[in-house]
């Protein structure tokens, strides 16, 4: 056990080597470390948001009001069909949340009434599922000439996924636009997502702009005013809101003419008269073409510019707009301008997204943890170096050595990997300091055990790491156990000492026995002790 | 060349003797934690029942908690809790679930925001809604489940059913001791405790399985020993070494609980219990309890007189 041969020393000793080398880049600024040479490491430990400070938001993603908007698309499609094809209807309407019942009231139409409805199915092809392709409406027959369309679970989820994927996408682009370093922006379960900003503290900016839908809508005007609330209005409109206080109701087209999809670009500008912030905005070709001809035929008649619902302006239309470009106003500060220029450039969300988790760490808690952090790993580390000394002497000086470099491999590994160190992980790395000796106290009791019961020095040292290596394993083992399983179900922070303490474990399981040995042997072959002092 | 020696080396301590006085020691333990954790109940935390933590910072001085107090009550927003953390200037709020669900959390946020004003800081905000809570509850659950059977197949195969079965009770010894002693003190129940308690799990079982490993090596070394014999010499032999390492760990977590900051203080807390817990259940819980479970076949008599002998 004691025997070493020469490479081994080598491999040993440049691990250590190496770990040393890749902590170092944590002692630097970030200002030295960019202008050292590429070659040389320049990793850093990635903290968590509980130790620099930042914003974790978990957004759900509602995809009932999907499911609601499909039903209703459907029931207008069976409609748009069976009224393209003069076919006779009775009873049209949305039974159970996703199927739609309609009845031919003319039985020699019912066949034709079949083949017309099967159109409206469509095959949309799953990845997910290699290449198979889905339907995303089922259609029974019944006595009677009705006919039950019902969206199928397959169709739903496939929709489901689309939209979160597509919310990510829009999330992403609208965190991207706040010019903050590093968000991280994912998935999880399946409709969630996750977003965490480090070092941001506007949260409520945050969510502000993750909160609107930003569904960009132009409508045109059939009357404004109090009087379009009284009497019965035409079925293709709809009653909405001004931003104007008090808010004035504005009667409008039900179908948009265009939508924010157009857009190719939107900034805040000021206008050039009144000097107030605007939102300018450009539409693609096709959208500039559609708002040219609408323009030139509606001339003097108003259209409503509507966000999510709430009309934000109506301006009469005074001449033909050819340009594809226009301006929003709607007595904006500055900051709502290039927020709403903001939320056009980033595109509609899907979906409606709900606040579901919500965590935030000022930098200054963060600062405090980290501090306080600092000071229980010294003080954690200064104790246990010495009650190691104090109990084995020499050899615990040995010990001392394993866990200090126990310490900087963890810290390099993390490094290296760009783990996330949180606060639950520097509590990790303590609890390692204290576990990792248990290795050399087994090692040195049993040396000691074994000293008692008359062997040499020599052979007591061999039997006592031998000996002890298959308890040191499993020791460590159901601890490993532990924290893969913290792993894999934890969190965040939990996430965070699940890495450390693994980590941990295994460097123990190197530092500890195959370092100390190292030592151990090399002090036996310069001393030659008959006894060892422990 | 050894500066201190506090463990006397080479002890012969009687414990299986003494496990009549521990047993029933360890036996009302655990039903006073038990009891503790049905009666006083466990101090759940936001991500197990939902709700909000804000922590502020008066930029001005010290805070005016009763002041904070009425205000907040005034936004009828539920129950508010309002109390120091660590400083005069620190203030901890935290407020139930809510009826609205996570829209009305979320508003109630806002207003305690405007209600505190710009004379505060926000050191820390977390607001979970009943869905998170909810997937956190299961999800924790399941960690506690899947490690605990997880380390159960790993015992089944490196031990004999008695061992198995003895480090199980012994573990599940440490884990209700552990709550009820968080129940006892109030600690926040939450996550990272949750985590600490899986951490217990495997620490516990580390010293468990030390002393197991000179029961089982001793038992093949010493065939005619009577088991209770063989059983104190083996804790004997170890119990340098389990101290040792307890020492170590003690130390090392203790500097974190002392100086490690407010935010961790009941992962903290309910680490260093459970390792004190977890070093006393394997000395006097775990090897005695082997007697019970009729352990070697060869030494039946000694077994079966044994446990006549503990029944008596």
């Amino acid at each position: 056990m004691l025997h070493f041969p020469r490479w081994k020393i080598m491999l040993i000793i440049a691990s250590m080597v190496a770990s040393v080398i890749f902590v170092i880049p944590n002692f630097l600024s970030r200002e030295t470390l960019s202008g050292l040479p590429s070659w040389v490491p320049h990793r850093q430990l990635t903290l968590g948001l509980d130790l620099q400070g930042g914003a974790h938001l978990l957004l759900e993603v509602d995809t009932t009001a999907m499911v609601k908007e499909r039903v209703e698309v459907l029931r207008d499609d069976v409609r748009r069909v069976l009224r393209e094809e003069k076919i006779g209807y009775s009873g049209l309407g949305v039974q159970g949340g996703t199927t739609v019942q309609v009845r031919i009231t003319d039985s020699a139409q019912v066949d034709k009434a079949d083949t017309k409805l099967h159109t409206i199915p469509q095959r949309m092809s799953d990845a997910l599922f290699s290449g198979n392709s889905v339907v995303d409406v089922e259609i029974v027959r019944e006595e009677g000439g009705v006919f039950r369309l019902t969206l199928t679970q397959a169709g739903l989820d496939y929709r489901q996924r689309r939209v979160v994927e597509q919310s990510m996408e829009v999330v992403r682009r609208r965190v991207d636009q706040l010019g903050t370093t590093e968000p991280i922006i994912a998935r999880q379960g399946g409709n969630r997502l996750l977003v965490q900003v480090p070092g941001l503290q506007d949260i409520e900016r945050l969510k502000d702009i993750l909160r609107q839908t930003a569904r960009l809508t132009f409508h045109m005007v059939e009357a404004t005013g109090p009087q379009v609330l009284e009497g019965t209005r035409p079925a293709d409109t709809d009653v909405l809101y001004s931003h104007d206080d008090p808010p004035v109701p504005v009667l409008v087209q039900k179908r948009a003419m265009l939508t924010g999809e157009e857009l190719v670009d939107a900034q805040a500008g000021f206008d050039s008269r009144t000097s107030e912030p605007i939102v300018n905005f450009r539409f693609n070709t096709s959208g500039a073409q559609k708002f040219a001809l609408i323009s030139q035929q509606n001339v003097g008649r108003a259209f409503a510019i509507v966000l999510d619902k709430d009309v934000i302006s109506y301006p009469v239309i005074r001449e033909p707009i050819l340009g594809g470009s226009g301006q929003i106003s709607g007595n904006f500060t500055v900051q709502a301008a290039n927020d709403l220029a903001l939320l056009l450039r980033a595109g509609a969300l899907p979906a409606d997204l709900t606040v579901v988790e919500e965590r935030t760490v000022g930098p200054g808690l963060g600062a405090d943890s980290i501090a306080a952090g600092k000071l229980a790993t010294a003080i954690g580390t200064v104790l246990v170096v010495l009650y190691m000394i104090g109990n084995y002497g020499l050899f615990g000086v040995f010990a001392d050595i394993a866990v200090v470099l126990n310490v900087v491999m963890i810290m390099a590994i993390l490094s290296v990997l760009q783990a996330t160190l949180t606060l639950p992980g520097i509590g990790g790395i303590v609890l390692t300091i204290g576990m990792a000796v248990d290795a050399n106290v087994l090692i040195y009791e049993r040396i000691r055990e074994e000293q008692k019961l008359g062997r040499s020095a020599i052979s007591a040292i061999d039997a006592g790491f031998s000996r002890a290596m298959s308890t040191i394993v499993d020791s460590n083992l159901t601890t490993l156990i532990a924290a893969i399983v913290m792993f894999f179900l934890g969190t965040g922070p939990i996430k965070g000492f699940a890495v450390t303490l693994g980590i941990g474990i295994l460097t123990t399981l190197f530092t500890a026995v195959t370092v100390t040995r190292l030592i151990v042997a090399l002090w036996v072959k310069k001393v030659r002790p008959t006894r060892v002092p422990i | 060349m050894k500066l201190i020696s506090f463990i006397p080396e080479d002890t012969k301590i009687p414990f299986m003797g003494a496990r009549l006085i521990t047993f029933p020691i360890s036996m009302i333990l655990v039903t006073l934690s038990i009891l503790s954790v049905a009666v006083i109940g466990l101090n759940y935390g936001i991500d197990f029942v939902g709700g909000t933590v804000i922590e502020a910072r008066s930029k001005t001085g010290p805070a005016d908690l009763a002041r904070i107090r009425t205000e907040l009550t005034e936004l009828a927003i539920g129950e508010v809790q309002v109390q120091e953390i660590g400083a005069p200037e620190d203030v901890l709020i935290r407020l139930g679930q809510l009826e609205g669900g996570d829209l009305a959390q979320q508003a109630s946020v806002d207003k305690i925001k405007s209600t505190l004003g710009d004379g505060y800081e926000y050191r820390k905000v977390e607001t979970v809604g009943p869905r998170v809570s909810a997937d956190l509850r299961r999800d924790g659950f399941i960690a506690v489940v899947v490690s605990l059977a997880l380390v159960l197949i790993y015992l089944w195969f490196r031990f004999e059913w008695q061992f198995a079965v003895g480090a199980v009770l012994t573990t599940l010894h440490d884990i209700v001791l552990t709550l009820g002693l968080v129940s006892v003190v109030g600690i926040g129940f939450d996550l990272p405790v949750i985590a600490a308690i899986l951490t217990i799990v495997g620490y516990s079982l580390n010293d468990t399985v030390v002393i197991y490993d000179r029961i089982r090596e001793n038992l093949r070394k010493y065939k005619k020993m009577a088991l209770p014999e063989l059983i104190d010499a083996s804790i004997n032999q170890t119990l340098t070494r389990t101290i040792r390492t307890s020492t170590t760990t003690i130390l090392a977590v203790g500097a974190l609980l002392a100086f490690g900051g407010e935010a961790l203080r009941g992962f903290n807390f309910t680490m260093l219990a459970g390792i004190v817990i977890g070093t006393y259940s394997s000395i006097v819980v775990s090897a005695p309890l082997l007697i019970f479970l009729n352990l070697r076949t060869g030494g039946k008599s000694d077994a079966k007189a044994d446990t006549a002998e503990a029944g008596a």
